[in-house]
């Protein structure tokens, strides 16, 4: 550390400073950092007292042990930048050199790991912070100036490359289509694609399409039961927005009108944000911020949806379910997202001998792979390893019989880490198992037409 | 006893001069703070923000979601420190005087001399305890700057000059007590100790961005 950064009290950046000759290299980093700062982002770090609890709550921190990963520090360029150009007196501070040194390339060349491939933004370090700082928030916030820098992970560029370019990450319409009808076929119902004036449009994640389809089959079979008069859109039928994740306002802003516009053209009063946690964030949360006005259109979350379905009799399930179940809570829908209740009260209505996990809610374990923690594979290791937290937590209630969850995204990434600790236990979408419950179902209609000729 | 020049000029200008500082720039500190603005949230509330931030300014006062087991430390050191501070602060004798004479005029019982020992040696352990811990602990060495090291110096110098001072057999020990607490007032307003004050904006301004959301972490 420099003199002066010590003096100036900033933490030290690691990297090679001194030769960094192109500032101007550097300068639209800045600036996109410069942008994120407003009276929040400057609240928490100014009220940062840097005891380090929240390291307490990292699962990449407390599988390694490595302080690098402490999620504070995850925060240093934007201190750093904060501190340098925008807090009170830097003027000052830079004018009697006690001002942290600028933010170089290196330095983001050596946060990139620290960004991207060791937080999932699951937010759960605010829990124990006592100065309540939103981390999760302001590391997605300093991954604006790694999208500047071109500093992204070459495979999360990529996906966001092809969302942007096919309309989702993984597949394209007409694989959503193909998927879409053989789901017609197996379940005998319709599945609508681009039905004008449906009262809901459903967009599902890639993850969805991709390995847990039958989730579309589910979502027919209740929708059909609750008398629900649903669609997917072809122009927006993709939820999960990897630019949220990664930090790009533009192509955040571009995913997240994909399904906007398809709302407003298709007429819908609600879209149903599926089991995807970033996917409600970005779209019921930041998505209004984000294109800039409120949406004509309800956006409701699928465990919303299925909980008020139940309650007021729209569909009943048979209490039936016998296996020891317990829920994984996706942080972005119930950390960050408030969507808490719901989904236990589903489980309680399938009759399941649900427990819950010691530290469940606010204070749940994430995954490992959110926060597009999954999407950069130079990080596989690294939340394989991190699965060791989740894995106590299930360890301890003994005797597990099904892992429950509400994010395709978790479920994937808890399928893997289960796999690769040499456990043996299914990872169950809550959708699919309402569904597999569902009573009194209507008769199967002809679902004649190909799918998207609704 | 005839007040000498320099602990006049201690006492009297450069008191007004440090407080004066001190109040200014914190007051410069937190209206630049909430000028650089908050955006408008065009999503659609689930709870209150206002309830938010206020569940979250009392929320964070004590671990939830079971961290207290993992936190006990710093729980325990830190309101050691902070609660035995503030009890110096505001009722030792000498505090009492100083402040009716010098800012408010009116004054309330003080602590008893035993007392004020007690709590002095409570205040030293949690201080202590928190330094230690800080360049002992991997986690606290690694986010640690040379500003958290001076403010926590010079906090222990103005109690350790504070108790020196304690007998009022010194002049020369009162003074160099007051020159402390002067140059602490002076260093606040440029450093983390703002923390007195920031810390409710932060809990705040992340209590309304859930509170929203109907939900509390």
């Amino acid at each position: 550390m420099s003199a002066t950064t010590a003096a100036a009290g900033a933490p030290a950046m690691g990297g090679a400073r001194a030769k960094e000759q192109a500032k101007g290299g550097i300068a639209p980093a800045i600036e996109a950092l410069k942008g994120k700062i407003d009276s929040t982002v400057a609240a928490q770090l100014e009220a940062c007292i840097h005891c380090g609890q929240c390291a307490e709550a990292c699962h990449f921190y407390l599988t390694s042990g490595d302080p690098r990963l402490t999620p504070r520090h995850k925060l240093v360029p934007l201190e750093t930048v904060y501190r340098r150009h925008m807090a009170p007196f830097s003027g000052l501070a830079r004018m009697f050199a006690l001002a942290p040194a600028d933010l170089t390339r290196a330095d983001l060349e050596a946060w990139a790991e620290l960004l991207y491939d060791s937080c999932t933004l699951c937010g759960r370090c605010t829990v124990v912070c006592p100065m309540g700082i939103d981390i999760a928030s302001l590391v997605r916030l300093s991954r604006a100036a790694l999208v500047a820098a071109d500093l992204v992970p070459e495979s999360m560029q990529a996906a966001a490359d092809r969302a942007v370019a096919q309309g989702s990450p993984l597949i394209t319409e007409e694989v959503m289509r193909r998927v879409c009808a053989a789901q017609e076929k197996e379940t005998g119902i319709r599945v609508p694609i681009d039905k004008q004036g449906a009262e809901y449009m459903v967009a599902l994640s890639a993850m969805e399409y991709l390995n847990f389809y039958e989730v579309i089959g589910a979502l027919a079979r209740i929708f059909k039961a609750a008398g629900i008069d649903w669609t997917i859109a072809s122009k927006g039928f993709e939820a999960t927005n990897i630019g949220y994740q990664m930090g790009s306002d533009a192509i955040a802003r571009t995913l997240v009108s994909r399904i906007v516009d398809a709302a407003h053209d298709l007429g819908v009063k609600y879209v149903v944000s599926p089991e995807c946690g970033h996917a409600y964030t970005a779209l019921n949360w930041e998505g209004p911020n984000m294109v800039g006005r409120p949406f004509d259109f309800e956006v409701v979350h699928i465990l919303e949806l299925l909980d008020r379905l139940v309650r007021e009799g729209r569909i009943r399930l048979a209490p039936d379910e016998t296996r020891r179940v317990t829920y994984h809570d996706p942080c972005q829908i119930s950390r960050r997202g408030g969507v808490i209740e719901e989904p236990r009260h589903l489980l309680r209505a399938l009759g399941a001998n649900f427990v819950e996990m010691k530290r469940h809610g606010v204070a749940n374990i994430c995954c490992g792979g959110g926060g597009g923690v999954s999407a950069v594979t130079r990080a596989e290791e690294r939340r394989i390893a991190a699965f060791a937290c989740k894995k106590a937590q299930i360890d301890e209630l003994g005797g597990i019989e099904g892992l429950v969850t509400a994010c395709a995204n978790c479920r994937n990434v808890l399928e893997e880490a289960i796999d690769a600790w040499d456990m043996e236990l299914p990872v169950l979408g809550l959708t699919e198992l309402v569904a597999e419950h569902l009573v009194d179902e209507a008769p199967a209609e002809e679902a004649g037409a190909p799918a998207g000729a609704a | 006893m005839e007040t000498p020049f320099w602990l006049w000029l201690i006492e009297g200008p450069f008191w007004l001069i440090a407080a004066t500082i001190f109040v200014l720039g914190v007051g410069w500190r937190l209206v630049s703070l909430l000028a650089l603005g908050r955006r408008r949230d065009l999503s659609v509330p689930r709870g209150s923000a206002a309830g938010g931030a206020l569940r979250a300014i009392l929320l964070h006062f004590i671990p939830h979601g079971g961290f207290f087991s993992s936190t006990t430390f710093h729980v325990l050191t830190g309101y050691l420190f902070h609660l035995a501070l503030f009890a110096l602060l505001l009722f030792a004798a000498p505090h009492v005087t100083f402040l009716e004479k010098n800012v408010l005029g009116f004054a309330w019982p003080a602590m008893p001399r035993w007392a004020f020992i007690v709590t002095a040696e409570l205040a030293f352990a949690g201080l202590i305890l928190l330094w230690a811990r800080r360049i002992s602990d991997p986690v606290q060495r690694q986010i640690t700057d040379g500003g958290d090291h001076a403010q926590l110096w010079l906090t222990f110098a103005v109690m350790l000059t504070g108790c020196l001072a304690l007998e009022e057999a010194s002049l020369a020990l009162r003074g160099l007590h007051m020159v402390m607490v002067e140059l602490w007032l002076i260093y606040f307003p440029f450093s983390r100790l703002m923390h007195a004050f920031t810390w409710a904006l932060s809990r705040g301004a992340m209590g309304a961005t859930f509170g929203r959301r109907g939900v509390m972490p």
